[in-house]
């Protein structure tokens, strides 16, 4: 049965993709931006740009409304208890280094650091980074067969010497929500710090910062249909205190002379620099555009064509599916045909999907694999896509084969 | 300058293919003509990173230009690898460092192989057989 996505239209990126025969399935690496975000970009372009925090002038004030308009919005898209808990960054990546520089002075030799196998390249290199500098211990979760961090393992392995546990909530390669609430619940016996990694969870659920109870949750807006180069990172009040400043330069001191400074707290303070003013206001836009859509249908729309996609992956022989996806995405190789083969044969017929290691290289190691094809998808997308793609998989596997 | 017979026998059999099914084809083709690398070349050294796929290049300068050889675990990519051999060998080293690669590419209507958001290795191939073949060029 076929199943189209109401929210399409709102995409004018879709259409333009269409007419150039191309099925953009690639939404996990980047998503479209609905026309509501490209209206508030260039909407602030046109009535005038200004510096933000910093001038007396119109064009200032209204800059600076607008850009702590959106904090106001993604504190209330998290539950975040205040504005003063959502710092920005230049993207997910950004505030994990951030992270990674900002918490060095809490551990010392000796300390561990738990991470999970399936992590993004930019919740592991951050963290890895840091325990070399302080001679501390990764510790990094093994994953069950279907592609969730394995429980008891987990029980074994956060312990008393853990000081901090960062996190996916759900992976880029398997597909799985992640069992953050044990997670963080076992990390908390011991008093270490939690981490969640959101990019791709945020993009395909409602989360509550304050039940998940997390110390530090990051997202990126390019995912959540927002403009690239801005990162949210929410800190627990508490937790944002025990951050060490990081990057240096304008507006983030609150007293500057030639030989000290005294710098303010989150989320200024962490904030060095003009900020990506336009792309946080259009981030701004994209979360009401997201508000205003009915969340249950939006979920079960995904939901459906996700099924549909495992389904289809799962009729077709040869094929093998990483992991047991739950959600928005689903990496495959297929027996006996090598991957960039497949990738360049989709690629012909205009499916963009994404062929690799995902930015995952030691998941891709421990699986035995030197890559795979991802198939992800986003609100817009429809069984349409899906068939299209189904069919050039069958045509490049039988020209393959 | 002169093309070789092999590389005017590319020109002319890509030249005319139509679609990207017969692209493929032609490309499984031409890879499984590549001269074969002993397990001992296959070794770290010849290894081209940059590639999603395994590609080895082996080269030696010769009284009649550069011999270029080279594989890879997949068959698009040798079939790349194919072609790009037949344009290259034969050239002496100065010849290899000016060739204008993105321009056979196109005239096979394969240029869209090379671009930059391509990680299958092409450009680092044409990147490795320019070092190869700079020191006597
Ligand atoms: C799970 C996960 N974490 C982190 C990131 C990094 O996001 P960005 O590249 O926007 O900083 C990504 C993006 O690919 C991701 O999928």
């Amino acid at each position: 049965m076929a199943l189209d996505s109401p929210w399409r239209s709102d995409f004018p990126a879709l259409a333009a993709f269409e007419a150039e025969g191309q099925v953009y399935l690639d939404s996990a690496a980047t998503a479209q931006k609905p026309q509501a975000v490209l209206d508030a970009l260039l909407g602030y372009y046109t009535s005038g740009a200004a510096n933000v925090h910093r001038a007396q002038h119109l064009p200032g004030e209204r800059a600076t409304r607008a850009f702590e308009a959106t904090r106001t919005k993604a504190t209330h898209w998290l539950n975040a208890h205040s504005p003063a808990e959502i710092v920005f960054t230049r993207g997910a990546t950004e505030a994990f280094n951030l992270l990674a520089y900002g918490l060095e002075a809490e551990f010392e030799a000796g300390d561990e650091i738990v991470i999970s196998a399936l992590e993004h390249h930019a919740n592991l290199l951050p963290w890895q980074q840091l325990a070399l500098r302080r001679g501390l211990r990764l510790l990094v979760l093994p994953l069950t067969a279907e592609g969730v961090v394995d429980m008891d393992a987990a029980r074994e392995l956060i312990g008393p010497q853990t000081r901090l546990l960062a996190i996916s909530q759900l992976s880029n390669v398997l597909g799985c929500w992640q069992p953050l609430t044990e997670l963080i619940a076992l990390a908390k016996v011991h008093d270490a710090l939690t981490v969640v990694d959101g990019a791709q969870g945020v993009v395909h659920g409602r989360h509550d910062v304050q039940v998940l109870g997390c110390d530090f949750y990051v997202f990126s807006s390019h995912k959540l249909y927002g403009p690239e180069g801005v990162g949210v990172l929410y800190g627990r009040s508490e937790a944002l205190q025990r951050l060490r400043h990081w990057q240096f330069g304008g507006e983030m001191v609150h007293l500057a002379d030639y030989h000290s400074a005294d710098f303010h707290g989150a989320p200024m303070g962490f904030e060095a620099g003009t900020p990506p003013i336009g792309g946080v206001i259009a981030l701004g836009a994209a979360l009401d555009y997201l508000g205003s859509l009915d969340t249950g249908a939006l979920f079960a729309h995904e939901a459906v064509l996700h099924g549909k996609l495992l389904a289809g992956l799962k009729v077709r022989d040869g094929v093998r599916v990483l992991g047991t996806p739950q959600a928005a995405l689903a990496s495959f190789v297929v027996d006996g045909v090598h991957t960039a083969d497949l990738a360049h044969l989709l690629g012909e017929q205009g499916i963009a999907v994404r062929a690799g290691q995902h930015c995952a290289m030691p998941l891709y190691k421990r699986l035995g694999l030197t890559g795979a094809i991802r198939v992800s998808l986003g609100l817009y997308n429809d069984t349409a896509d899906l068939d299209h793609f189904f069919t050039a998989l069958d045509r490049a596997l039988e020209l393959l084969r | 300058m002169t093309l070789p017979d092999s590389a005017n026998e590319a020109l002319a059999a890509f030249g005319q293919s139509g679609g990207w099914e017969q692209r493929a084809r032609l490309l499984m083709q031409w890879g499984d003509r590549l001269e074969p690398l002993s397990d001992e070349e296959k070794q770290e050294a010849n290894r081209v990173h940059g590639c999603e796929s395994q590609v080895w290049l082996v080269g030696e300068p010769g009284a009649d230009g550069w011999r270029f050889r080279a594989t890879s675990d997949a068959r698009l990519i040798r079939g790349l690898l194919a072609v790009l051999l037949v344009r290259v060998n034969g050239l002496a080293g100065d010849e290899l460092v000016k060739l204008d690669l993105a321009d056979w590419f196109a005239q096979l209507g394969l240029a869209r192989h090379l671009s930059p958001s391509r990680s299958n290795g092409m450009n680092a191939v044409l990147q490795r057989m320019r070092e190869l073949a700079r020191p006597t060029g």
